[in-house]
C-alpha cells in the first residue's frame, strides 16, 4: 500500500537546488498518436481497418496485414501483468536519480502486449490491470500499469508522481481571484491540499460578489497582482516568483462582440492584453524561476495552467473579437510549453465551452458551471493530463474539430454554435 | 505690461515670494481609473513599458512607452467631452485659447464636509457662504472644490465603492449653474476621480458638472492634489493639458502660484 504524501520538511538552503533531468523524450512522428491522446487523458492505439488488429508500438503499418489504414482507437487498458522487473541501473541521467524502478509487461485484452512503469500497489504477476497512457516529464506518453481497483493513497505512489503535477502540499498562485472561474478554482484547489494559495486581487476597490468568501479560507493570502500592469507582475514575481509550484492563469476579459457589432478597437485590445498580453508578461517574469525549480524536491516546480476557451479552436463569431485572443493565447502558451520543456514543468490548456457567468447569459445551456471547470483543472493535474476540454460544448466542438475543421467553421459562421 | 512685469515675476519666483506648488497626482499604474459599467468602452489606465534600460536593447539608454486614456490620472477636461459642448467652436485640447490655461483659483475648503459625508454636495448656499468670507468669485476664474480626497492614498478609499456605487463628494446641479451663469467661472476642479459627484448619475441630469460646466465652454480639472496648500483666494493655476488634435482632456501637469513670505 502507497505510504501517503506528508507535508515536505523545509528545504535545506545549504544545499544545491537540484536541477530538472528528463526522460529519453525522443519519438517517431508515428509514436507521436500514443502522446497525442495521453495530453487529453485517452489511452489510444492503433487499430488496423481492414484486420482489425490493435498493435503496440506504434508503426507505419499493420503488424498483421501490412494495411497501412491504422487509426487510433480509444482503448480500455485492461489487461494482464505477466511479469516485472525492477530497473536498478540506467546510462539516463532521469532513471539513474530515480532507480529502482518498477516495470511489468502487460498483455492487453484488446491483443497486444506492453511494457509498462508499474505502481507500487500492483500485486505481482499474474495480475489484473488497468495500462494508462500518461505524460512523463519530457512531455512524451509513457505507459502506466495500475491496480484494478483503487488504492488508498494511490496517486502519492513515487513514480507515478513523476507523471502527475498534484497541488497537494504544493504552493499555487492564482492569477485573478475576482472571477467566478478565479474563485471556483481557488477552492477547488485549496480542497486539493495545497499548502499556499496566492490569489492575485487587481482594482480592489471594484468589490465583486463571492470574493469575501475567499478570505476565509486559511491558506489564502491576497496579492495585488494586476496582470494588465507589467511592474505589477514584475513586482509580485519578485516576491514570490521562487516559490510558485504551481501558476493558474484565470486572467480573462470576455466580452460578447463580433466585428461589426462593436465600433473601434479599445475592448479588443482590453481582451488582447489581458488574454494575451498577460499570459507573455506572466510567463517573462514567472517562467524562469520556475525551470530552475523543476526538480526541487517533493514539492518542485510542476505545471502552468492556462484557462483558455475552446473558442480558441475556432471563431465563434459572436464572441468574435473574444476567440481572436484566445487563439493568440493558446499560440503562445505552446511558445511558453516549449520553452518550459526542458524543465519538466508541464503547461496545461485548458479549453472550456461556454461558463455559466453573466458574459454568456445569452447562450443557452448547457453552460459549464465554475466549480465543474475548477475540478477539471485539478483532476488534470493530479492526472497530468496537458489539453483539458471540460464539459459537453467542450467535448462537442473538439470531436467536430477533430474532425472537420472546415466544416466547423462554417458550422459557426451560421450561427449552429 | 512690460518686460519689466516678466522680469519681477521670474525674480520673484528665484527669490520665493511666489511658491510653486504641484497639484498633480503621480502617474502611476497605481493609480485607479475612472469605472464604467464593464460593457461600456473603456478609459486605459496608467501602464507603462520598458523600451530598454541600458541593455541589448539600448545599451546607453532607459526609456519607457506608456498608454492611457485622456482622463487617467489628474487630467483637464474639454468641453467636447460631454455632449452638451460638442458643437462649441475652440472646444478641443488643441484648439482651447491657450490664455485660458494660466487663470486664478478660488478654493472652497469642503474637507470636514466630505469626511463626514462621502456624498457631500456643494451648493449655492455653501457657495455664498464662502462669498461672505472671501469675497464674490472672479469672473473667468477656477473654482477648485477642496476635499482633501487626495490623501486617500489607498485606492480603495479613494474610488469608495458600494454596491450602490461610488460615493465621492461633487458639486449640485444648481450650483455649477449659478457658478457658470452667475459667476462666468472659467472652470471647475476637484480632487475625486471625476468633478461630479460619485453619485451624480442619479442628479438632474446625471452629471450636472460636465452637462452645464460643458455646455457653456468651460473645463475642468480632477484628481488634483494638494488644494490644500492653496489659500481661499489668491492662487494662480496653470494647466495646459497636451496639444492632442480633437482630444477631449489629457492628463496634464497643474501647477498653483501662491504668494510667498
Ligand atoms: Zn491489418
Amino acid at each position: 500500500m502507497t505510504a501517503p504524501l506528508l507535508r515536505p520538511k523545509r528545504k535545506n538552503p545549504v544545499l544545491r537546488t537540484r536541477l530538472p533531468t528528463l526522460p529519453p523524450a525522443i519519438r517517431s512522428r508515428v509514436a507521436l498518436g500514443l502522446t497525442a491522446a495521453a495530453a487529453r487523458g485517452s489511452f489510444e492505439l492503433q487499430v488496423c481497418r481492414d484486420c482489425a488488429t490493435v498493435q503496440y508500438p506504434p508503426r507505419e503499418a499493420c503488424c498483421a496485414c501490412l494495411s497501412d489504414r491504422l487509426d487510433w482507437r480509444v482503448q480500455n487498458g485492461a489487461g494482464e501483468l505477466i511479469s516485472e522487473t525492477l530497473l536498478r541501473h540506467s546510462q539516463e541521467l532521469f532513471f539513474r536519480e530515480r532507480v529502482p524502478w518498477r516495470l511489468g509487461m502487460v498483455r492487453l485484452d484488446c491483443g497486444p502486449t506492453v511494457i509498462a512503469y508499474l505502481h507500487g500497489d500492483c500485486p505481482a504477476a499474474p495480475a489484473r490491470m488497468r495500462i494508462r497512457a500518461c505524460l512523463d516529464r519530457a512531455g512524451q506518453a509513457v505507459l502506466v500499469a495500475l491496480p484494478e481497483k483503487e488504492t488508498p493513497n494511490m496517486a502519492d505512489d513515487r513514480q507515478l508522481r513523476e507523471m502527475t503535477c498534484d497541488p497537494k502540499f504544493r504552493k499555487v498562485l492564482v492569477t485573478d481571484g475576482k472571477t467566478a472561474a478565479g474563485q471556483a478554482v481557488v477552492e477547488a484547489v485549496a480542497a486539493a491540499g495545497a499548502d499556499l494559495i496566492w490569489v492575485g486581487h487587481a482594482e480592489p476597490w471594484k468589490k465583486l460578489p463571492g470574493f469575501d468568501r475567499l478570505k476565509a479560507i486559511p491558506q489564502v493570502a491576497l496579492l495585488p497582482l494586476d496582470v494588465t500592469n507589467s511592474r505589477s507582475v514584475k513586482e509580485i514575481a519578485g516576491e514570490i516568483g521562487g516559490r510558485v509550484d504551481i501558476l493558474i492563469n484565470t486572467a480573462d476579459h470576455h466580452r460578447n462582440f463580433g466585428i461589426a457589432s462593436r465600433h473601434g478597437v479599445e475592448t479588443a485590445r482590453a481582451e488582447m492584453e489581458t488574454n494575451y498580453l498577460a499570459l507573455l508578461r506572466l510567463a517573462q517574469e514567472f517562467a524562469p524561476a520556475m525551470r530552475a525549480r523543476g526538480a526541487d524536491g517533493q514539492s518542485s516546480a510542476v505545471a502552468w495552467v492556462n484557462l483558455l476557451s475552446i473558442f480558441a479552436l475556432s471563431n465563434f463569431p459572436p464572441h468574435g473579437t473574444y476567440s481572436a485572443s484566445k487563439a493568440a493565447a493558446l499560440s503562445l502558451a505552446q511558445c511558453l510549453r516549449a520553452e518550459m520543456r526542458a524543465s519538466g514543468v508541464r503547461v496545461v490548456n485548458v479549453f472550456p465551452g461556454p461558463i455559466d457567468d453573466e458574459w454568456n447569459q445569452q447562450l443557452l445551456p448547457p453552460k459549464l458551471a465554475p466549480a465543474a471547470l475548477a475540478a477539471a483543472i485539478v483532476k488534470a493535474l493530479q492526472d497530468g493530463i496537458e489539453d483539458v476540454y471540460p464539459g459537453d460544448v467542450a467535448q462537442e466542438w473538439l470531436a467536430r474539430w477533430r474532425d472537420n475543421p472546415k466544416a466547423l467553421e462554417r458550422e459557426l459562421a451560421a450561427g449552429a454554435g | 505690461m512690460s518686460a519689466e512685469t516678466l522680469l519681477q515675476l521670474v525674480n520673484a519666483f528665484a527669490a520665493g515670494r511666489i511658491r510653486v506648488v504641484d497639484l498633480t497626482q503621480t502617474l502611476s499604474p497605481d493609480f485607479p481609473q475612472i469605472v464604467l459599467p464593464p460593457e461600456m468602452g473603456q478609459c486605459w489606465p496608467f501602464r507603462i513599458e520598458e523600451v530598454s534600460r541600458y541593455d541589448e536593447r539600448g545599451p546607453a539608454w532607459y526609456w519607457n512607452n506608456f498608454s492611457c486614456g485622456e482622463h487617467t490620472g489628474t487630467h483637464f477636461d474639454a468641453p467636447i467631452h460631454w455632449i452638451s459642448g460638442k458643437d462649441l467652436p475652440n472646444n478641443s485640447t488643441d484648439t482651447i485659447p491657450v490664455e485660458n490655461f494660466i487663470a486664478a483659483a478660488c478654493v472652497i475648503d469642503c474637507s470636514q464636509e466630505s469626511a463626514a459625508d462621502p456624498d457631500f454636495l456643494l451648493t449655492v448656499d455653501f457657495i455664498r457662504d464662502w462669498e461672505k468670507r472671501h469675497g464674490p468669485i472672479p469672473r473667468r476664474s477656477w473654482v477648485l472644490m477642496r476635499t482633501d480626497w487626495s490623501k486617500r492614498t489607498d485606492p480603495i478609499a479613494f474610488q469608495n465603492f458600494d454596491e450602490t456605487g461610488q460615493h465621492t463628494p461633487g458639486p449640485d446641479a444648481d450650483a455649477v449653474k449659478f457658478l457658470v451663469n452667475d459667476r462666468d467661472v472659467l472652470g471647475f476642479g476637484s480632487e475625486a476621480i471625476g468633478t461630479d459627484a460619485g453619485q451624480a448619475y442619479h442628479l438632474r441630469p446625471p452629471y450636472p458638472c460636465h452637462y452645464y460646466m460643458h455646455g457653456a465652454g468651460r473645463y475642468g480639472l480632477q484628481c488634483l492634489a494638494n488644494l490644500d496648500l492653496l489659500p481661499p483666494t489668491g492662487s494662480v493655476i496653470i494647466c495646459p493639458p497636451l496639444k492632442i488634435k480633437q482630444g477631449s482632456g489629457s492628463p496634464l501637469r497643474v501647477l498653483g502660484l501662491v504668494p510667498g513670505g
